[in-house]
């Protein structure tokens, strides 16, 4: 007996199919259809004096032409405004507790006489980088989080996605991309697993490629710092936090106009195509489930977002308590590689420090923020961590020259640098490709040095800096 | 361990003597008696009804291609042990997005010993052709009209007997949300199982001629794989010209699909036992 094989499988499928009067396919779908028609014509009775069509009206508005962006910049204003200024207050608290426990905590150390390296590697260094992260990520994420699933629940994702279709439709994108970039304010890994959904394989690549130019939640508090301390500072209360969320609305709309402008620029170049079409349905608006809402972005989001940064916080802080009390000629090895990348540093508006944490923070980028406080304080600036607005601000800027140029040039840099590790390795996974990984590594690291040499060039002629 | 008892969502669900028997147990899917798919349009709620069935916490959104892998769970009605896989939304199985794929590979080659179909009750029609196309592959299927609430709203009445007698599997109304007929729901899926239930499903057969190269086809696909599930519905896909059936087919990836679901489906209940969730 002889085996068949594939390609017998094939020829015979191709014979039969001729023999088949022409036709059969489209005889076979159209029954299909109409039965289906006449099955649901059959089942469902409408009472047709009870159409609900609230839906629709919101829809007019919400996704018109006309009053669809204006509403979406609107919603995304809100729910930044209300992480801000929430965040603010309770952050300050959350600083104060945990930075308190901590002196106590050294005091107590050194009553003992535990010896110097033992106080200081615990309670300066992975205390530290611990207490840090929890009072900068903590309170932004606990207030997002929540609200962004509220939208999502409610159903506005997809009409985000009905109005900016035409945008991305233009860049040569696909539409669905705007899904997986409200994804990416979730967390950026998230994102690049979301982009699934688009069918091409060409798009899903600009999709994942871009995803990082919208900052995670992890990037939000180093942005919402800046804006806070430097951007608002002077001004009071209410002033203040509406200053600081225009701030940070305005590095995210940067952060969208570098999707759009890096999708026009891949789909030209490396990815050429057109953009391809789509069906989307609009779901209807449902009530959230308020407490479903609750468990999902504290327990799933917050705490496991959280977890992460506290994995990575500890080791840094352990690393970066090393480096600054290993000696390496006449100062330590913290502040001789910060030194030494000093120069490519200032060319960027930034400097070495902030170069440095940048790349100790590559496993998270919630630690940005913390290592860099940790290396200046290191420099045995002060003693005590500090914990108020005016407190960081005298650190930077008296202790260590920040200017108004570095503050804006780091929150440029957060925006558009390189993807944390696990969204690298995400990206590697989807893909499957380490060129594709590593390209993600070179546009974004390469655009956010680009960037940022830019405006500190442009703000050195000008005299502003 | 003992799995805990699920939280009632009304009065009613308390004094029902078959929701009582339902016990979710979460990702404890180790060992399990029956397979369970849960398949059906985008955003029509099939991770709700799954989180209310098994008691986990897969992320739920209110928009189409939310849930882009799939995700396993658990649980225990009448003192058997089911494992419910929630498979990403699809408008057809004939896709070619990786969501879509992850759907069509486990209903093909998963061979879940039954299939609810997740369907929406306000677009009844639209959902109905991937009924039909589900139908075409596996006999064992249960149609779960969700958003039963959503349809009273906009004053529409579904009519599930009629359903049921047109399709020849039996159709459940349900609101997943609130948990109102799940208990119907798991009884009719053990049915159907069991084989109390005889379920005939409507199939577009087309024409004789069409019938008879269907039927000639798929006895070869079945010599040249033994024991490949679906001959029917391959065969039926090679008549159509399907470019990406014919790739599988002459690439040898159809004999590793089947190969690999059996592998996938043993490594992906350890690594959620382990891992939690997705």
């Amino acid at each position: 007996m002889t085996t068949i094989q594939p390609v017998d499988v094939l020829a015979k499928a191709e014979n039969l199919r001729n023999s088949l009067s022409s036709g059969f396919r489209d005889e076979i779908v159209k029954s299909l259809y109409t039965e289906a028609e006449g099955i649901a014509r059959r089942a469902v009775k409408t009472a047709s004096d009870r159409r609900y069509d609230l839906d629709q009206k919101i829809d007019r508005i919400v996704t018109s032409p006309i009053t669809g962006l204006p509403i979406m910049l609107f919603l995304l204003s809100i729910l930044i405004w209300i992480t801000v200024s929430g965040a603010n207050v309770v952050s300050d608290w959350i600083a104060s507790i945990l930075f308190g426990i901590g002196d106590w905590a050294r005091a107590l150390f050194v009553q003992w006489n535990m010896p110097w390296w033992v106080t200081g590697f615990i309670w300066d260094g992975v205390y530290r980088g611990l207490a840090w992260v929890i009072s900068v990520m903590l309170p932004p994420m606990m207030i997002f989080f929540p609200a962004f699933t509220f939208l999502e629940d409610l159903g506005y994702l997809p009409r985000v996605a009905f109005n900016l279709d035409w945008l991305f439709k233009k860049t040569g994108a696909h539409g669905k991309q705007s899904l997986t970039m409200a994804m990416g304010f979730g967390c950026n890994a998230a994102g690049v697993v979301a982009t699934r959904v688009i069918d091409s394989p060409r798009e899903r690549l600009i999709a994942i490629l871009t995803n990082n130019f919208v900052p995670c939640n992890g990037r939000f508090p180093t942005l919402i710092m800046l804006a806070t301390v430097f951007v608002a500072a002077g001004f009071g209360g209410l002033t203040s936090s509406i200053i600081a969320a225009g701030t940070v609305v305005g590095v995210v709309l940067i952060g969208v106009g570098f999707t759009f402008l890096m999708s026009w620029l891949l789909s030209r170049t490396v990815l050429k195509g057109e953009a391809s079409a789509f069906t989307l349905e609009l779901p209807p608006y449902r009530r959230p489930n308020i407490s479903r809402i609750l468990y999902t972005s504290i327990i799933d989001r917050t705490v496991f977002v959280l977890w992460r940064a506290v994995q990575t916080a500890a080791p840094a802080g352990a690393v970066i308590w090393i480096l600054a009390n290993v000696p390496a000629g006449d100062s330590n090895l913290a502040a001789a590689i910060a030194n030494w990348l000093n120069p490519f540093g200032l060319l960027l508006g930034l400097d070495g420090v902030i170069l440095l944490s940048y790349i100790i923070a590559i496993p998270a980028n919630e630690i940005v923020v913390p290592t860099m406080m940790m290396m200046y304080m290191g420099a045995g600036m002060m003693v005590n961590a500090p914990s108020t607005n005016e407190a960081i601000r005298s650190l930077l800027v008296d202790g260590n020259g920040w200017t108004m140029l570095t503050a804006i040039n780091l929150m440029l840099f957060a925006l558009l640098h390189n993807p944390c590790a696990t969204t690298i390795m995400t990206i590697f996974k989807e893909t499957k490709s380490y060129k594709w990984a590593t390209l993600s590594v070179v546009i974004t690291l390469g655009t956010a040095f680009l960037v940022t040499f830019l405006t500190a060039s442009i703000a050195r002629l000008l005299g502003w800096a | 361990m003992s799995s805990e008892k699920i939280q009632l969502p009304t009065e009613h669900c308390e004094t029902c003597p078959a929701y009582s028997q339902l016990e979710q147990m979460g990702i404890k899917v180790g060992d399990f008696d029956r397979v369970v798919a849960l398949a059906g349009n985008p955003n029509t709620g099939k991770s709700t009804l799954f989180n209310s069935l098994t008691g986990l916490k897969q992320h739920t959104g209110n928009w189409p291609g939310k849930t882009v892998t799939r995700a396993e769970g658990g649980y225990q009605f009448n003192g058997v042990k089911y494992k419910l896989v929630d498979l990403p939304g699809t408008y057809s199985l004939l896709s070619a997005s990786q969501d879509e794929e992850v759907a069509r590979d486990f209903i093909l080659f998963g061979q879940p010993d039954c299939t609810i179909v997740v369907a929406d009750a306000t677009a009844l029609e639209r959902n109905l052709n991937l009924v039909m196309q589900v139908m075409e592959i596996t006999d064992k299927v249960v149609l779960a009209i969700n958003l039963m609430d959503e349809a009273r709203r906009k004053g529409l009445e579904v009519d599930t007997r009629s359903l049921s007698r047109d399709l020849g599997v039996p159709a459940i109304p349900v609101t997943a949300r609130t948990g109102e007929g799940l208990s119907t729901l798991l009884s009719t899926v053990a049915e159907v199982i069991e084989g109390l239930i005889k379920v005939k499903p409507l199939r577009v057969n087309g024409t004789p001629e069409f019938q008879n190269a269907v039927r000639e086809l798929a006895v070869m696909i079945e010599q040249m794989t033994p024991g490949i599930p679906n001959a029917r519905w391959l065969a039926i896909r090679l008549l159509d010209g399907d470019a990406r059936v014919q790739k599988a087919l002459g690439s040898g990836e159809l004999a590793d699909i089947v190969a690999r679901q059996t592998r996938a489906d043993v490594q992906f209940s350890r690594k959620m036992s382990v891992e939690g969730r997705q």
